[in-house]
């Protein structure tokens, strides 16, 4: 007879860590299983922690966890073959604690944070692989099989917070396979350099921290963006795009990934460093249309399992931290009532329609098919403002008058203003 | 009867550096451990299975240790997880700066407390560790124990606990050798023993469940003048990277070309002779 627990967790991310974490801090019997040699060997994100949803759970955890730099500058840098637009901020007020938002390791931090879930008494299990969730005959899931010989456990709830890649889910019948345009792939490396250096290029003091985004000639105009976020010692830099941008224009992820990085506005920001790491990875980005059953009878689906990711805002983490949150909370709620059913576990639906996590799902669920339906917004604006701006900023002894028309003309002739009007229209659609 | 009770089987197992991510620090000469993943010695894996699986053919126990910082309770909670019932670690400052000599007492001393609890018929070791590869504290704990060692064993013929032997295979360089020793003995490993199996889901549970008993100094009587780095006359002259060998001549081109140029090569230098 397998062993019985309350609950069992499926996946050491930060919403399976912060799930355990709550349901053992509450004296449930939860075992927590992740397939990866640690939590977080498996993890690619890029990767921006934002502070308060986690200091919600443990106050004060970036005083102790293993986090890189605090972020005092965010930059957005628009690409185009030879030149860069750059937008951004850098604020004193991100400088102060309790600071605004992190960039991560995520092997480290992981593996931090789920020895904590460990300390309030989860019980974590590593190198197993749960291979699908078990049903009785009426449909309610009971527990799960795993990889291991005699590898079956059951229990009164399952959460199931495997991450993008939803193959539990799949096999369990509880979803089918994501279509190609709602999924984006990136890669990633981690390239070392010295602190010194780092800081300098960046102009950073101590412990702080900058992030850049980049679109336009990053992803050849592909729905996605290019990141280079600084680590103590080393440099987060990535890229992504949709698996159906990749397919319909042939081209490979590492292969942009080296075309980015030889950028020559970008090159210099990673001149001389080391790879340390090569790593690839799914992001769920069809938004709150391709969202697969939030709960059902025995079950929850948390983070990037459950698409909970804004593109956009680069948030994903700090999702899958808060609905780990309250799918604990339903779980807690219904083990005193001694209920597990899909009735009483619709009540963690309500709990994220309460909180930031659906209300901002929503309120994006245009964006990605948007940019995707009109290729120009990251195909032809970035160049185009490249070059406008370097025909405004080149002086040759044409006349300002002269140089106005023949900017306003460039413009004209790639996108008439019709069309300039409906792009800003769909565009303030998708976003607001 | 000692039958009815099973085998008592010891293993002594050290938590290393993963050797594939090893790097040495050009400035300083020394290993970089910093962020490098600790695993147990391969060689020990298949010492923790060979004493499982005679467990599970004659019943008893096994017990692990290994001397090490507190992390190294991470190690032993992997054997627990293979199979084995119990698991100590034998942690203490003043075991800091160990050699194989200051290694071997400690872990022999440890084996004579166990021996006392309950009589040991055999204990293992990996045939080395793959960061030191001295393959030294095996045979050191046999001497101090007083018992036979068979080192580089590869195969296990017999085991009796009635006739208190065991006939053993050793992998030598010019081929096997099959030797008989008297119980109680030890075991030094190779790869070719066997198989680590893949640990069952219960196993891994009973392992996540499992507190690691902690020994220090006191609870073994250790001799303070032979343990850490009093205990330890080894002295390390220098650690250095052997300078990087050169690459070897590379022929390019179409494929014939290729091959026509090594065949020549190769005949040129009296490597290998065509008839007409
Ligand atoms: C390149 C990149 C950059 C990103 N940057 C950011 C960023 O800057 N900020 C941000 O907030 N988010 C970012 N994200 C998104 C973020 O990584 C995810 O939203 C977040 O990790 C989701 O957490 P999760 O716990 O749901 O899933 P995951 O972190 O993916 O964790 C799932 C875990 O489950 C395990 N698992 C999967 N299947 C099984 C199974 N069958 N059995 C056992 N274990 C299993 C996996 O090994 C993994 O450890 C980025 C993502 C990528 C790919």
């Amino acid at each position: 007879m397998p062993e019985k627990f309350d609950v069992i967790v499926v996946g050491a991310g930060p919403a399976g860590i912060t799930a355990a974490y709550c349901l053992a801090r509450e004296g449930l019997k939860v075992i927590l299983i992740e397939r990866g040699e640690q939590p977080g060997t498996k993890n690619v994100m890029g990767g921006v922690l934002y502070r308060q949803m986690l200091d919600e759970i443990i106050p004060g955890f970036w005083k102790q966890a293993p986090l890189e730099r605090h972020v005092i500058d965010q930059q957005w840098w628009v690409l185009s073959e030879d030149s860069a637009l750059k937008v951004g901020q850098r604020t004193a007020v991100h400088d102060r604690e309790p600071y605004n938002a992190f960039t991560v390791l995520r092997a480290k931090f992981d593996r931090w944070y789920a020895a904590q879930a460990v300390k309030q008494g989860a019980l974590l299990i590593t190198e197993t692989v749960v291979t699908r969730l078990l049903r009785d005959t009426s449909g309610r899931v009971i527990g799960v099989e795993t990889d291991r010989p005699d590898g079956q456990l059951l229990a009164n709830a399952v959460i199931v917070s495997e991450g993008a890649n939803t193959l539990v889910l799949e096999a369990s019948g509880l979803r089918a396979r994501p279509r190609a345009d709602t999924m984006a792939v990136a890669v990633k490396e981690v390239i070392s350099l010295p602190r010194e250096v780092i800081e300098n290029r960046f102009q950073l003091q101590g412990d702080q921290g900058a992030v850049i985004e980049f679109f336009g000639d990053s992803t050849l105009g592909m729905v996605g963006n290019a990141f280079i976020y600084t680590n103590r010692e080393s440099l987060s830099v990535g890229l992504g795009a949709m698996i159906s941008d990749f397919q319909r224009r042939r081209v490979r992820p590492h292969e942009l990934l080296e075309r980015f990085k030889q950028h020559p506005v970008v090159a210099p920001l990673v001149a001389g460093g080391e790879p340390k790491e090569y790593m690839a990875h799914m992001i769920p980005e069809g938004g709150y249309e391709a969202m697969p059953p939030l709960y059902g009878d025995g079950f929850l689906v948390c983070g990037d399992a459950a698409g909970m990711v804004i593109a956009v805002h680069r948030e994903g983490s700090n999702l899958a931290i808060t609905s780990g949150r309250l799918a604990a909370e339903t779980v807690v709620e219904a083990a005193r009532a001694g209920d597990f059913s899909a009735r009483r576990l619709a009540a963690y639906r309500e709990k994220l329609q309460a909180s930031y996590v659906l209300q901002d799902l929503r309120q994006y669920r245009h964006t990605t098919p948007v940019i995707e339906k009109i290729p120009q917004f990251l195909g032809v604006y970035p160049s185009l403002v490249n070059r406008a701006l370097q025909e405004f900023l080149t002086v040759d002894g044409v006349p300002k008058k002269v140089k106005e028309k023949k900017i306003l003309r460039m413009i004209l002739k790639e996108r008439p203003v019709t069309a300039l009007i409906g792009d800003a229209w769909r565009a303030w659609r998708a976003f607001i | 009867m000692p039958q009815s009770q099973g085998i008592h089987a010891v293993v002594c197992i050290k938590q290393v550096p993963d050797a594939t991510e090893v790097r040495i620090d050009p400035k300083t000469n020394t290993l970089i451990r910093e962020g490098i993943p600790s695993i147990v010695n391969p060689y020990d894996l298949h010492a923790v299975e060979a004493a499982v699986q005679l467990r599970e053919r004659f019943g008893g126990r096994v017990t692990v240790i290994s001397m090490g910082p507190p992390q190294a309770a991470e190690a032993l909670q992997k054997c627990i997880a293979q199979g084995a019932d119990e698991a100590i670690l034998l942690t203490d400052r003043a075991f800091a700066g160990a050699d194989t000599l200051a290694t071997s007492y400690v872990l022999a001393q440890a084996i004579h407390k166990l021996n006392q609890e309950r009589p040991v018929d055999l204990v293992f070791t990996g045939k080395q560790a793959i960061d030191g590869d001295t393959a030294q504290v095996g045979p050191g704990i046999a001497a101090r124990l007083g018992i036979p060692v068979l080192t580089y064993v590869c195969g296990i013929r017999s085991f009796s606990l009635e006739e208190r032997n065991i006939v053993v295979e050793r992998l030598l360089e010019e081929g096997r050798e099959v030797v008989r020793a008297r119980l109680p003995a030890l075991l030094t490993v190779s790869k070719e023993l066997n198989e680590p199996r893949y640990a069952s889901l219960p196993s891994l549970i009973r392992a996540a469940r499992y507190q690691v008993k902690i020994w220090t100094k006191d609870d073994i009587a250790a001799d303070p003048n032979q343990i850490g780095l009093k205990g330890s006359p080894t002295v390390v002259g220098r650690i250095f990277s052997p300078p990087e060998r050169q690459a070897g001549p590379r022929l390019a081109g179409p494929a014939p070309e290729v091959a026509r140029k090594l065949v020549e090569q190769l005949r040129s230098r009296g490597i290998i002779a065509m008839g007409a």
